[in-house]
């Protein structure tokens, strides 16, 4: 029973730690799947972590942080799509612009505003996204086995948890079911043909920056305004660059991206449970060796010692009409 | 795109790189104004705390040390056609290296330890290039992604040796013992003492003179030897150099290794020359500022040395202004720095069009005339 109480706790932390990394996986996708490389998604979600958690903390008010966070990730999407698109700039080099100016920005303006050192006032419960306790998981926790699930792993998450839950079969459908997927799965493998098909690859390739930039900002609220009641300097430490390894680990596809970042927050998740505790016959193992195993496990596949990572043949190509 | 490269040569590397650091400025000053503060009054802060007085000059140099290195890092890679984001790792891996030296080879003069801890240094951070050199070259895995993960590879593998292996015995500090006094680079205001001129005190050191030395090596790599030429090659175009008899798969290796070794100066610097232990984190984003530098002085040894000055100056004046100014926190340095790698780097085309307008036309008239 004990043993399964921490199973159950331990999947519930994987949730918790992994609801971030699929939204921003999920952004990624829509990026990379329209041809535009996207390493600015750990920007994006730091940029909307500040954003929610100020708007939060000034309005008091979790959806108006929400709408602050998405309003800044999308504004930062557009920007790299000004850079990338329009002018046709390394998206590398874009990307990466926008990770350090917002790793400035952020505690920049938290300084000026907030005097903290940085980082923004703690927000209160009413201003937070709070668990939510789902029908009967109270009357139900007694019930043995699927009253601890219900009530643990399933009730007491906040609404953006199940709104993730949501969001996975939306984009799987969005991206192989309508008009709008298909072109975008195109315009990254060959957009000269979309391009002949009288769709307009600029367009195609703005609107799938603004699906990565409204889920990047879901994400980046998240972790400012229900996972924590902050922004903190560096709060995303490495999260985008994570959900970006899931993404390729996924080979670009929704649904195993989904079981990617919940690997990678399970390995989060049991690194500090297994701190100190020899393993039955491997002996102690560094938290450090966990903490880098999602990395080396990409590196691994992106190798082909795993599998083949093949991405959308036109990622990272500037789109020029006449060639 | 068709008139691209008939602008004249000052136009190309002088004024567009000016107009783009002016375009990253510009916004800079308008956040500092959205904050409240007057720019102007900032920027004469910034310039007296970077070059006001000697201790602040000698800041400014160290700091533009660890640039020089890692904006050569970058432009080495940048020749060859790769995007190294990997410095930063590179450099932590290579402080592994020079601590091994600094920890364990302190029986040996200095004159002998110099080159053997330049060599350890360079081989750690070489060798931490190389792998996702050689990844790139026969397995076809991205350099950009790779060296992004070996970052984060990189990061738990120092924490775990500083905290379980080099800690110093009997220390709850995250850091290793001292290193031995003969291993230490000399500092620049020392060596000044013992030829008689007066230099302030500041932790510039000997590294300064290897990263000039590294930046000349740089250019006759690159432009004078045909080792230079080959890496080119492949940067310019991957199929002419396979023609030529030239194997893009080792250029991108040969790159790979030399753009590690350089940012394992940083190590050196900050190391062997500043703290004289292994601490957590020293790299502290000069990789990333690398890019920054080598975007902004054209993958060219004289501008790296110019535009790392530039942001040795940032760091050392954004940290006296944010004294002067507590509104204004030092981190608006690292604004400015992605700043200018947005308006350098990504944004580098943005005034092309219509300068091409202004200048190129009177050439191209003469052409069909």
């Amino acid at each position: 029973m004990d043993f399964f109480l921490q199973a159950v706790l331990l999947s519930d932390s994987t949730i918790r730690l992994a609801v971030p990394l699929v939204l921003a996986a999920l952004a990624g996708l829509f990026a990379e799947r329209s041809g535009v490389v996207d390493i600015g998604l750990e920007g994006k979600m730091l940029g909307a972590a500040f954003a929610a958690a100020s708007a939060a903390f000034v309005t008091g008010s979790a959806l108006a942080g929400l709408l602050a966070g998405i309003a800044a990730s999308v504004m930062l999407a557009m920007i790299h799509g000004f850079a990338c698109i329009t002018h046709r700039g390394d998206q590398v080099v874009s990307g990466m612009a926008l990770n350090i100016m917002v790793a400035g920005l952020g505690p920049t303006l938290a300084e000026a505003w907030f005097a903290q050192g940085g980082r923004t006032p703690g927000i209160g419960a009413e201003a937070r996204f709070r668990g939510i306790t789902l029908p009967f998981a109270e009357s139900l926790r007694d019930v043995p086995i699927i009253g601890l699930l219900y009530s643990e792993l399933i009730s007491g998450h906040n609404i953006l948890v199940y709104l993730t839950a949501v969001i996975v079969p939306v984009v799987a459908w969005i991206v192989y079911k309508t008009r709008f997927g298909l072109r975008l799965r195109a315009v990254g493998e060959n957009p000269s043909a979309v391009d002949t098909a009288g769709i307009s690859v600029t367009a195609m390739r703005y609107r799938a920056l603004l699906f990565t930039g409204v889920l990047c900002g879901i994400a980046g609220t998240y972790l400012s305004t229900a996972h924590g009641s902050s922004f903190i300097r560096d709060m995303t430490a490495g999260k985008g660059y994570l959900a970006l390894a899931a993404l390729i680990f996924a080979k670009w596809r929704p649904v195993p991206a989904l079981f990617a970042c919940l690997l990678f927050a399970f390995t989060d998740a049991i690194q500090v449970r297994l701190q100190g505790v020899p393993l039955p016959g491997i002996g102690t193992v560094p938290t450090q060796a966990i903490q880098a195993l999602p990395y080396i496990a990409t590196v691994l596949l992106l190798a082909g010692f795993v599998g083949r990572a093949v991405a959308p043949k036109a990622i990272g190509q500037p789109y020029v009409k006449e060639r | 795109m068709a008139a691209r490269g008939e602008l004249p040569a000052w136009v190309n590397l002088g004024l567009i790189p000016l107009l783009n650091l002016m375009a990253a400025f510009l916004v800079s000053g308008l956040i500092v104004l959205l904050l409240g503060e007057n720019p102007i009054e900032a920027v004469r802060l910034l310039i007296f705390g970077a070059f006001g007085y000697g201790e602040a000059i000698g800041y400014t140099l160290f700091y533009a040390t660890n640039f020089i290195f890692t904006g050569l890092a970058v432009a080495i890679a940048f020749h060859c056609g790769l995007f190294n984001i990997g410095g930063e790792g590179q450099a932590y891996v290579a402080g592994l290296g020079v601590t091994l030296v600094g920890l364990y080879l302190g029986f040996l003069p200095f004159i002998i330890v110099l080159p053997i801890a330049i060599a350890a240094a360079a081989a750690f951070g070489g060798f931490w290039a190389f792998i996702p050199g050689w990844l790139q070259a026969r397995r076809g895995s991205h350099v950009v992604i790779t060296t992004i993960m070996f970052n984060f590879i990189a990061a738990a593998l120092m924490t775990y040796m500083v905290v379980n292996v080099l800690i110093k015995p009997g220390s709850q500090i995250p850091e290793s013992g001292r290193y031995a006094e003969s291993t230490l680079l000399p500092k620049l205001h020392e060596i000044a003492a013992f030829i008689g001129m007066e230099l302030s005190r500041s932790p510039l050191n000997l590294s300064f003179l290897l990263a000039l030395a590294a930046a000349v090596a740089f250019w006759v790599f690159v432009w004078k030897t045909k080792w230079g030429y080959a890496l080119r090659v492949v940067g310019q175009n991957e199929s002419a150099a396979v023609y030529g008899g030239i194997s893009p798969a080792k250029q991108i290796m040969i790159a790979m290794a030399i753009s590690g070794a350089l940012a394992s100066g940083v190590a050196l610097n900050e190391l062997l020359g500043s703290q004289h232990r292994l601490i957590l984190n020293f790299p502290s984003g000069f990789g990333f500022v690398g890019i920054a530098v080598a975007l902004m002085g054209r993958n060219h040894p004289v501008g790296i040395i110019l535009a790392a000055l530039l942001f040795g100056a940032l760091y050392q004046g954004g940290s006296e202004l944010s004294f002067d100014m507590p509104t204004i926190s030092r981190d608006i340095v690292v604004v400015i720095q992605g700043l200018v790698i947005l308006f350098a780097g990504a944004l580098e085309h943005m005034f092309r069009p219509s300068l091409e307008a202004l200048f190129a036309k009177p050439e191209r008239t003469e052409a069909t005339a």
